[in-house]
């Protein structure tokens, strides 16, 4: 590097460089959030939404499945599962949550495994209602296809 | 022999120790999930693959933490010619972070998630249950305690003495660690608000405040075993950590194109993030040419190859894959595909795996008494763990890259009712897993070499 371009000069740089970036993000981060509820749906999150992400969280979901593309690569995408399975409508959705909840563990030979996390039938439902709620989301379009 | 500079930077000893530790637990569980990718029930009733890769990432996530204290302790006391603020504290945070991280690893491994959460009290503040942020609460507040603690002892530190570039980059990258550490606690019911600024812990960390301590560790490295001018290499620092602040805090946008998130993202995000390998572009030059530059010939050939690894993995892995899959109409077939793991694998080994084992190379033989290197002979198989753990995770990212083009190609482009499900799609990617697999093993192997070079002393010196 020249030697002209003095480490103060570089200093200068990341402090400003930085500290204006920082800045900007900040900026739109305020107005993202602003936007959100445009997108999000919030209107739409009741109890059971909220204990059904509850527990989404206690049993760790996210360890194998990914929602929104985000989580562990081992076993589907759910942010569209409530239309990939619901066959479009609720009632449809719950039967196949329920079963499926209900049936693990599989015990198929060699066949990837998901647990029991032996919730119960209120819970399968809370579960099934924040999963309907998050299909809901409008994520800019994606996934690209109802695979996931 | 008394090789330290300063008595209290040996306290830097038992973190590199329990690191090490660390990292080969975070490989046998990665070899187990890797044979769960293949056979799926492998362990099935015992380490379910959500116990195995929890405690895989936060395996790395802690001994990295280990690791970035140790090179702290280490060199923050040099740089600012003093000795430590408070040794002890510094040995006493290590106990609680250690005690902390094993009873976690335990709680994942011994109960069911959903029960840890209910032993931890979880329902009181729910943070648990998200991608790499699972610990208990509890543990969480016991990393802000152990955080606060090491800040004000490095702080103490600095304040009483010389605050050089490297102190002050180093000290700003563990305080932005901390700070953005503090939004694990911030787990709003809406999951659109939740994932959003869940990134503000995952992205400006790895992405963001973490390459500043990376740069701060490499640029004290590169002084020591070139012996080049502080000056130049200070200069270099500024520039590198410049570029990557600069493309890396408006990078963040790369993970909020498929959130509910407005659309100028897509742009923001694609061309900043596409800037991000600027700076590690930057780290190869530097590195290669400080190395050619140096004055003096250092004896530990082995840290200065760590030095020059680093630098380039971390541009082939955090750079070049990164900007594989980081522009928007790219992302958006391989968003959460095996893409990604390809990058995540390589990204963390050559920046940030591998700068720890720079630091440890460097600092090891000093801390042990042995001198300014280890013998010929353990710098030898230090340098085949060196190779074989390189060359390996290339192969294990080839392998992944091949598995998530093949898994876009059949789950993602074709139309709704054309592309093949998940589980089908994962059976054809079989023969890639299996060969990550191998190449796995390989490491596993590469890390015991390097392990084991710990061990071989020079019989002849000491008789």
């Amino acid at each position: 590097m020249s030697e002209s371009f003095t480490k103060g000069m570089a200093r200068n740089i990341y402090y400003g460089g930085s500290v204006f970036f920082f800045l900007i993000f900040l900026a739109l981060t305020f107005h993202t959030v602003k936007e959100m509820p445009k997108r999000d749906n919030r209107h739409n999150i009741t109890e059971a939404v909220e204990r059904g992400k509850h527990l989404w969280e206690k049993n760790n979901c996210i360890g194998c499945h990914s929602l929104i593309g985000e989580g562990a690569y081992f076993a589907p995408e759910l942010m569209n599962v409530y239309d990939r399975r619901g066959g479009g409508s609720e009632e449809g959705f719950k039967a196949f949550m329920n079963g499926w909840m209900n049936a693990q563990p599989l015990n198929i030979p060699g066949r990837r495994q998901m647990p029991n996390f032996h919730l119960n039938d209120q819970e399968i439902d809370d579960l099934a209602e924040f999963l309907k709620w998050t299909s809901e989301l409008d994520a800019n379009n994606w996934p690209p296809n109802i695979e996931g | 022999m008394d090789t330290l500079k300063y008595q209290s930077q040996a306290v830097a000893k038992p973190y590199f120790f329990f690191a090490m530790i660390l990292f080969v637990g975070q490989i046998l569980f990665g070899l187990i999930m890797g044979l769960q990718y293949v056979v799926g029930d492998f362990l099935g009733g015992i380490i379910p693959f959500n116990v195995a890769r929890m405690v895989h990432t936060n395996l790395l996530i802690v001994w990295l933490l280990f690791g970035f204290m140790g090179a702290a302790y280490y060199l923050v006391p040099e740089e600012a010619e003093t000795e430590l603020y408070s040794p002890k504290l510094a040995i006493i945070l290590f106990w609680i972070f250690a005690a902390a991280g094993v009873l976690t690893i335990l709680g994942y491994l011994l109960v069911p998630y959903s029960t840890l959460a209910d032993i931890t009290l979880n329902h009181l503040w729910p943070t648990m249950g998200r991608e790499f942020l699972e610990q208990p609460t509890i543990t969480k507040i016991g990393i802000v305690v152990v955080c606060l603690g090491f800040l004000f002892n490095l702080g103490m530190t600095i304040l009483k003495g010389r605050k050089t570039a490297i102190n002050m980059v180093m000290m700003t990258g563990l305080i932005g660690l901390a700070v953005f550490f503090l939004f694990a606690f911030y787990n709003p019911t809406n999951l659109a608000l939740d994932k959003y600024f869940w990134w503000f812990v995952v992205h400006l960390w790895v992405e963001g405040v973490w390459e500043l301590i990376m740069g701060a560790i490499l640029a004290y490295v590169l002084i020591k075993v070139t012996g080049v001018d502080r000056e130049v290499i200070e200069k270099w620092l500024y520039v590198i950590i410049a570029m990557a602040l600069i493309s890396g805090i408006l990078g963040t946008g790369h993970h909020f194109y498929w959130l509910m998130t407005p659309e100028y993202w897509q742009w923001v995000g694609s061309i900043f993030s596409a800037l991000e390998p600027l700076p590690f572009f930057a780290m190869v030059l530097y590195a290669f040419n400080m190395v050619n530059r140096r004055r003096r010939e250092h004896p530990n050939k082995a840290a200065t190859l760590w030095a020059l690894g680093t630098a380039v993995m971390a541009f082939l892995g955090a750079g070049v894959w990164g900007f594989l899959h980081t522009l928007s109409f790219v992302n958006y077939y391989t968003h959460g595909s095996q893409i990604t793991a390809a990058h995540g694998h390589m990204a963390f080994y050559g920046a940030y795996a591998m700068i720890v084992m720079t630091i440890i190379s460097y600092a090891m033989p000093k801390l042990r008494g042995i001198g300014e290197a280890n013998c010929n002979k353990a710098q030898v198989v230090e340098m085949w763990g060196f190779w074989l753990m390189t060359v390996a995770m290339v192969f294990i990212t080839l392998f992944l890259t091949g598995a998530g083009i093949l898994q876009v190609w059949l789950q993602r482009l074709p139309e709704s009712g054309e592309a093949l499900s998940f589980m089908a799609t994962q059976d054809k990617l079989e023969i890639f897993y299996w060969l990550r697999e191998i190449a796995g093993v390989f490491f596993l192997i590469g890390l015991i070499s390097y392990l084991t070079s710990f061990f071989i002393t020079d019989k002849k010196a000491q008789a």
